[in-house]
């Protein structure tokens, strides 16, 4: 048995398999946005992590001073921080699309530092606790491992989320024209279709998607000002190693890197922070493009 | 540089008094050097200030004759900031006594300025045992907590109560490492067992695949050798993994009350870890925890800030009957009396800078055992102070003779 | 990267203009004077930054690489520095449980320095190649998710003392002569390391090298068809900038005679990106005035004390150090959406003059 010859139980082995799994979601969910992002404003969103975590501070304050509860905060969350987005948009980076890609970086960049600054002095590292809903507390046992029903829901919500994304962008018509707006904007315009407000509208979902991920993070995680900034470095490794290419490529490069991050855990847990990094490394060495990546 | 003149932060400049010929420039400055915004703000930070002041306030400096200031500084938990700052404050400020400090890394930078400098140090947030070890000065005063006592409490009361077998969550660094070795060699010797340990990078996120091998392990004690956000994280997912309702427990070698708060009773319940001061153990610390309180926006004190109110008093004492404020010979007369305020009773220094006193170990109350706000721990142990700190010939300070 | 510069003058690019002349007369003067009226050890501190900016600076503004990740080298190097300094013996693992050691016995400061740079140069060599595959904003990630990586070696690795970083390095004696403990000996000496830097990248940019990185700059597609090789100018251009940030790093070491995990965290790339921008990028001055600004900055806020507003019944304590991202984020917004030319480059572009 190939299981037994690496010295770890098969049970032990799809545990952690699971428990990638897991993780890669939020890798996916986030890659996703960004991919979105950066394909109809070629603009990479730095702030993205800090989108993130307003999603989850969204939801919390939600809780706290509404009393409104997980299951309409998924919903609420990243509307809001979505309108937000919509904002910064029309703001700041709608001056941005004229000049170098870098520029954007830039300035995400600056708005994701006082984004993490100002709550950060609001609301301290250490962070806040945000329950899981009632109908989600307890887990399964299901032999080889404990799994929290949390944790199930979690892969579930954002497989069907990231899957319905890539089935809007490819498969609809509304996907056919955003496509086109990446390709030809011009062209599009002069078949009657609002691109900048099209423009709009795809960064406040692309940030709508990370908020989405940062109120499915809170119950997990503590709700911290922090909580993008460290896994917003993992997710660029991710989009490098996937390439911008593809909807399909950022979601099966976010799910796939979960599950290599977690068995990097059983046999190397030392290295599972910078695994991400390393398989980032050997990608550019051979398909300096990326997975799915389209050479420019 | 005229921008770089530090701010005064609490006037607490008194009238001027004259029997103090040796105190140079008639002023004892004391600078409160914390992380005022990162992760170490709540259980330092604008409270260590805030517990430097109420020292001052008591030891009734005004009415002693004796000029102190205080102010306070950001080191943003950056050494090269850090030691900066504090040379600057000693350099063109003229500081006294540099206090507080959490984070290690930046406290032994500023012990080494102080040590050149000779001035004080009442090391309080920092957690590294080598400040009163390999790298201990002669102008340095360890009072609080340190990993060594940290492990020692956790490690030994948790074994005699039953622990008998433990598995490691450890950091994947010096600190993480110094812990887990630290722990499980007090382990060892009260005949407990090391069943494994796992490694995981800082700043992890999940730990669920962690806490899985923590399971599997059997282990009746799950030992987290790692600290702040890390520590919160691995709690948190410890209670959604269902470890405690498993039949394990969770030992935190390094918690703090702004820790715990952080995290609710809900998440916390049954973790059990060593403190040096709790607010609500006596009259005299509920009443501390009452005043700091109503001046620190509702937060109740850490054993930091007692640590910093507590150090604070002992240095004007010491300075007081010393008439001098030279940092070498404020220190040694530190050591030599025995110290005595409200917050940590009676104790003494010894001669490596080690302040000792009883430790304490906590449990995390049930929410339904809890009567308010911030009441939190039950008490299960205390070590006591001869037992509490390492012994003095095991810590390679070169200040100890023989 | 099409980084907005001023349209130069029509000069010899060998020829030094009359205000970078008068501007570099104006600059050093003042520092020689500086350490009479201003602490020298900020001052010290000020001018590793403005090297580490102005090395930056090569890459982004000349070649229109933004690097994400030159805390690598800067972190590195002073690591590197600090432990020759203090230790000196090397002991590099080739298979698990063997190593390679080199009995050194500790340093003197300049070959500290030098052993620093070097293994800057050496990273750069290796994240420069890896990085210089991709371009634009991939190559930002690249650089980014490099740097981390090496970050978390810096925090496992036993050398650098995790947390603690390596503390009370001692400056040394420089060349068996000048006795660094005498802080204006140190400030001279890193006076003169800043001066010598600081001309060789000015050397460098009006070479005929810096000439091909400029037009790799405006347009690579037909610098290749030049007959460029550019992959190798970009190349060269990568471990020429990890190098002078090595040297920055490695003097900031024995500086302040420690090394810690500050200096190789992500945040120290995006501060350097920071001066750079807000001083300007592409030009000559900008960086060590934005590294100036900045570090004035941070060190102000950090000894500034707390300021208490009382309003309607709530006290509200303000630590101007909680506020340094938020302004440091602040100033990046407004760098890019109005004067994305920066300080220096703005001042120039109205003046017409070359800076």
């Amino acid at each position: 048995m190939i299981f037994d010859l690496l010295g770890v139980p098969p049970q032990a082995l799809f545990g952690q398999l699971l428990l990638g799994l897991i993780n890669g979601s939020f890798y996916a969910l986030l890659s996703l946005g960004l991919a979105v992002i950066f394909g109809m404003l070629n603009i990479i969103n730095f702030a993205h992590g800090a989108q993130y975590m307003l999603g989850a501070f969204c939801a919390y304050f939600l809780l706290q001073f509404a009393g409104i509860n997980y299951w309409l905060a998924l919903i609420i969350a990243p509307i809001v921080v979505g309108a937000f987005g919509i904002v910064l948009e029309r703001l700041f980076l709608k001056h941005l699309y004229k000049l170098d890609h870098l520029y954007g970086l830039l300035l995400t960049f600056g708005i994701a530092l006082i984004l993490e600054g100002i709550f950060r002095r609001y609301f301290g590292s250490s962070g806040i606790p945000y329950s899981p809903p009632q109908l989600l507390t307890g887990g399964y046992n299901l032999g080889f491992m404990y799994l929290p029903k949390y944790r199930a829901w979690v892969v579930i919500c954002s497989l069907t989320v990231c899957l319905l994304t890539w089935f809007m962008i490819e498969k609809t018509r509304l996907g056919a024209y955003l496509r086109a707006a990446t390709e030809n904007p011009t062209l599009v315009r002069a078949f009657g279709i609002n691109v900048p407000r099209m423009i709009t509208l795809t960064y406040g979902f692309g940030v709508g998607l990370a908020a989405l991920a940062g109120v499915m993070a809170a119950p997990i995680y503590n709700v911290s000002p922090q909580m993008g900034a460290s896994l917003i470095i993992v997710v660029f490794a991710v989009v490098v190693i996937g390439g911008m290419g593809s909807i399909m490529g950022a979601i099966v490069t976010g799910f796939s890197l979960g599950i290599i991050e977690g068995l990097t855990k059983v046999f190397f847990p030392q290295a599972s922070n910078t695994v991400i990094f390393v398989i980032m490394v050997i990608v550019l060495l051979t398909r300096p493009a990326g997975l799915f990546g389209r050479t420019t | 540089m005229k921008l770089l003149r530090t701010a005064i932060v609490s006037a607490a400049v008194l009238s001027a008094g004259t029997a103090y010929g040796q105190i140079s420039d008639n002023l004892i400055k004391i600078g409160v050097l914390s992380d005022m915004s990162g992760l170490y703000a709540d259980l330092g930070g604008p409270g260590s200030v805030l517990a430097a002041r109420l020292a001052v306030e008591d030891f009734d400096a005004k009415g002693k004759g004796l000029n102190v200031e205080i102010i306070g500084g950001d080191h943003q938990n950056k050494a090269d900031i850090g030691s900066n700052l504090a040379r600057t404050w000693i350099d063109t400020e003229k500081v006294d006594v540099i206090v507080d400090v959490p984070n290690s890394g930046v406290a032994l930078a500023v012990a080494e300025v102080v040590r050149d400098k000779n001035k004080v140090f009442l090391a309080n947030g920092p957690a590294s045992s080598d400040l009163t070890g390999a790298k201990c000065t002669p102008n340095n005063i360890h009072w609080t907590y340190d990993t060594w006592a940290l492990a020692n409490g956790t490690g030994n009361a948790i074994v005699k109560t039953g622990g008998k077998t433990w598995f490691f969550l450890t950091a994947d660094y010096a600190f993480g490492h110094a812990l887990e070795r630290d722990t499980t060699a007090v382990i060892n010797k009260n005949g407990g067992k090391v069943v494994g340990s796992v490694r995981h990078p800082l700043n992890t996120q999940d730990f669920s695949s962690f806490l899985l091998q923590a399971q599997a392990s059997k282990a009746q004690i799950v030992g987290l050798a790692n600290a702040g956000g890390d520590t919160i994280n691995s709690i948190k997912q410890a209670s959604e993994f269902g470890i405690v309702s498993g039949g394990q427990n969770l030992a935190g070698l390094l918690v703090f009350l702004t820790d715990v708060h952080a995290l609710g009773l809900k998440t916390a319940q049954g973790l059990i870890f060593t403190e040096a001061w709790y607010w609500d153990m006596n009259d005299a610390n509920r009443a501390f925890a009452k005043r700091f309180a109503a001046q620190n926006g509702g937060k109740y004190p850490t054993m930091i800030h007692a640590g910093v109110y507590a150090s604070v008093l002992h240095y004007l004492k010491a300075v007081q009957a010393l008439k001098s404020d030279d940092g070498k010979a404020v220190v040694a007369k530190m050591k030599e009396m025995p110290t005595e305020d409200p917050l940590f009773g009676k104790g003494t220094i010894r001669v490596d800078g080690r302040h000792i006193h009883d430790m304490y170990l906590f449990e995390v109350k049930k929410p339904d055992e809890s009567k308010g706000p911030w009441d939190y721990y039950k008490l299960r142990a205390t070590i006591p102070a001869a037992e509490a700190f390492r012994p003095l010939n095991e810590g390679n300070c070169p200040l100890v003779k023989g | 990267m099409a980084v907005e510069t001023k349209s130069l003058p029509a000069s010899a690019p060998t020829q030094v203009s009359w205000s970078e002349l008068i501007a570099f007369v104006l600059m050093v003067s003042f520092l020689i004077v500086a350490p009479l009226f201003i602490y020298p050890v900020f001052l010290m501190k000020v001018l590793c930054f403005a090297l580490f900016a102005c090395a930056f600076n090569l890459l982004i503004g000349y070649v229109g690489l933004l690097s994400f990740g030159h805390a690598l080298f800067f972190g590195w190097s002073s690591y590197v520095a600090a432990h020759l300094a203090k230790v000196g013996k090397i002991s590099i693992p080739y298979w698990s449980g063997h190593w390679i050691v080199i009995p050194l016995p500790p340093l003197p400061p300049e070959l500290a320095i030098l052993g620093g740079t070097a293994v800057a140069a050496l990273f750069g060599l290796i994240a420069g190649s890896l990085a210089i595959r991709r371009q634009g904003i991939y190559f930002a990630m690249v650089t980014l998710a490099l740097a981390q990586m090496m970050f978390f070696f810096a925090l496992q690795a036993p050398f650098t003392g995790g947390e603690d970083g390596i503390q009370g390095v001692p400056r040394g004696v420089l060349f068996g002569v000048f006795d660094l403990s005498n802080i204006m000996t140190m400030y001279f000496t890193v006076f003169v390391i800043f001066v010598v830097c600081f001309l060789l990248i000015y050397r460098i940019i009006y070479s005929p090298f810096g000439e091909v990185l400029k037009a790799i700059r405006e347009n690579e597609p037909r610098a290749i068809s030049l007959g460029y090789k550019t992959e190798r100018y970009k190349l060269a251009a990568f471990v020429l900038s990890a190098t002078l940030t090595g040297v920055a790093g490695s003097t900031k070491a024995i500086v302040f005679q420690l090394a810690s995990l500050t200096d190789v965290d992500w945040p120290m790339s995006g501060e350097v990106v920071l001066m750079t921008l807000l001083g300007g990028l592409g030009t000559v001055f900008g960086p060590a005035l934005g590294a100036s600004i900045i570090i004035t900055m941070q060190n102000y806020l950090a000894s500034a004390g707390d300021i208490t507003l009382h309003i309607f019944g709530f006290t509200l304590a303000m630590q101007p150090g909680q506020w340094v991202p938020v302004i440091q984020g602040a100033i990046f917004v407004i760098c890019v959406l109005l004067f994305r030319r920066g300080i220096v480059g703005e001042i120039a572009n109205f003046f017409r003059i070359r800076l």
